[in-house]
């Protein structure tokens, strides 16, 4: 029996949500007494496979795919005969666009339960319970799986990164011969480069209607730069198309889940909040005192943001600079 | 080419999640039921493909497991332009008896592509297309934000960590989409809504299925801490407090 955790990469690096992945499968391989395999498909070198033993990767497999597109099919196929040779009993993914597309997959594959969006380490083991969040986060639900393996996705920022230094194996597969019938075929892509990530941010910065206009977002960017945040915005901003559709957050935009999350003119819709609400501490800035953004906000001012935001952005300087 | 897009009724996204009975069932009074907000998407860019390109694409069809009261809905999504629906009657229970059923009614039809919201918006599990595509053993693309149709070729955009990704697939595939798909669902038109009434709605019966997951108890977040409020003329405080007491930067 083991702990199976798919760890993904980005042009061949890993990411913090990568290490809370094998630390939150380190937990549960420790409390199981059983194995972990951490598995990782591409091109990874080696100095870069060795960080996650860190955080107590005991097998590390480096499976070559010989295609250069994510499918599917493929690696849901390559990660099930992976997990059969591991004898692997839970398989944990992150709540991500990859994960999302292959825990499914693995749970039919395997015959396995899946919960998605994994809130923490299961409540028990026999039988398996563990809590999910459900409704965008408005409310919880403990799950019970009913088969003998089971598929989980691990919410972002759920668990958090531990240190647990382990011995790594490193095994090597080369498995291009399950991509010999690919039949998705990479056109094109384009790629922002240089900015903080949304779904990665520490420091998420979003404004809304209260900001009036496209052209006043200039110190909403600048405080990101500072920060080394995101920018973000409500939805009626990207339908009004001030910002890209990219920056939306909320239940039918990017659900996020950063350590510190500004709303600047966000009254904070229903629909906005659950995207957010996950973020460790929200701040908010809004003319109207019964918006409902300050219920769920920790500190706020009543006031306009466009007046606002200037002064704050002066402020964040100012501290830096000393 | 024909298209299939799976609906789930979901209930309308400003309802206040409460739950009953113990908090053991979700409270379903009151509640205002709507089309999955990604598959009412994913239905507009169908229709908006045939209408653009007829000779492609032959049919548009909806197919969702639910009971009878769900019938609203479905004729919601005939008025938007549907040709025909597939219901199986049956309450919703886990994705994975979802999908189950789904597959046993598309494995009678053939279907080119088929689409499916990222996540209904209640359950969050992310997993019926994803799921129906390896019962099926089709290929699938997830988080697609555009998708056309060109000489029999299926070409879609998929969202990746900030950027996309142009693809061609090969078809029959599942594609799981996301907003951008569309950008406002389609509202239904008198005209749609009248034919809606007459166009064929296919009823069937469940078939056993393993049952993967069973909720145990709901909860609701608890209430969060009175917010802390900075006086206006005092910004600096704000960032002081960010700062020092919540050493958020």
């Amino acid at each position: 029996m083991s702990v199976f955790v798919y760890t993904e990469n980005w042009d061949g690096k890993f990411k913090k949500i990568s290490f809370e992945l094998v630390s939150y499968g380190y937990a549960m391989a420790k409390q199981l007494n059983v194995d972990l395999h951490i598995v990782s498909i591409g091109e990874v070198n080696n100095d870069e496979l060795v960080k996650l033993a860190k955080y107590g990767a005991m097998k590390i497999h480096q499976v070559k795919t010989g295609i250069n597109v994510f499918d599917p099919k493929v690696y849901s196929a390559i990660l099930s005969a992976l997990c059969q040779q591991a004898a692997a009993e839970t398989i944990i993914f992150a709540h991500n666009n990859t994960g999302k597309a292959l825990a499914p997959r693995l749970s039919v594959r395997l015959n396995a339960g899946l919960v998605a969006a994994a809130i923490g380490l299961p409540k028990s083991y026999k039988p398996f319970v563990v809590s999910k969040k459900l409704f965008t986060g408005k409310a919880y639900s403990d799950i019970e799986v009913k088969t003998q393996k089971q598929v989980i996705t691990l919410s972002q920022n759920a668990y958090g990164i531990f240190e647990n230094n382990s011995e790594a194996e490193i095994i090597f597969h080369d498995m291009s011969d399950y991509a010999n019938n690919s039949a998705i075929k990479l056109k094109d892509v384009s790629k922002v480069t240089g900015k903080v990530l949304l779904n990665d941010a520490e420091i998420v910065i979003s404004g809304g209607r209260g900001m009036k206009a496209p052209e006043n977002w200039g110190p909403i960017e600048e405080l990101a730069e500072i920060l080394g945040g995101a920018t973000a915005c409500s939805r009626p901003v990207s339908d009004e198309g001030w910002r890209p559709h990219s920056e939306h957050t909320g239940q039918t935009g990017k659900v996020i889940a950063p350590n510190l999350y500004f709303a600047f003119g966000i009254s904070g819709a229903i629909q906005h909040v659950a995207g957010v609400s996950s973020s460790k501490i929200i701040v908010a800035v809004n003319k109207d005192p019964e918006a409902p953004i300050f219920e769920v906000a920790d500190y706020g001012i009543v006031g306009d943001a466009l007046k606002i935001v200037p002064e704050l952005v002066n402020e964040v300087k100012k501290l830096k600079k000393e | 080419m024909k298209i299939l897009i799976c609906l789930s009724n979901v209930p309308d996204t400003t309802t206040k999640i409460k739950f009953v009975e113990n908090n053991t069932k979700f409270d379903t009074n009151g509640v205002q039921w709507i089309i999955n907000p990604w598959d009412e998407l994913a239905l507009t860019r169908a229709v908006e493909l045939k209408e653009k390109n007829p000779s492609s694409v032959e049919t548009v069809a909806v197919i969702s497991v639910g009971l009878q009261d769900f019938e609203a809905t479905i004729r919601k999504a005939l008025a938007i332009g549907a040709d025909n629906a597939f219901r199986i009657n049956a309450e919703p229970k886990d994705a994975y008896f979802v999908a189950f059923q789904l597959a046993e009614v598309i494995k009678k039809e053939s279907f080119d592509i088929i689409l499916a919201g990222i996540e209904s918006s209640d359950y969050n599990g992310n997993a019926v297309g994803s799921m129906l595509a390896e019962i099926l053993d089709m290929n699938s693309v997830s988080a697609v934000s555009k998708l056309d149709i060109e000489n029999n070729t299926v070409l879609v955009n998929r969202e990746i960590d900030g950027g996309t990704e142009q693809l061609e697939v090969q078809s029959p595939v599942v594609l799981i989409v996301q907003k951008g798909i569309a950008i406002e669902p389609r509202i239904p038109a008198m005209r749609g809504i009248m034919m809606a009434r007459t166009k064929p709605l296919l009823v069937s019966e469940v078939v056993s299925s393993e049952e993967y997951c069973k909720p145990l108890t709901y909860e609701l977040p608890a209430p969060k801490a009175k917010v802390k409020l900075v006086d206006p003329e005092n910004p600096a405080e704000l960032i002081r407090l960010l700062h020092e007491e919540a050493k958020a930067f």
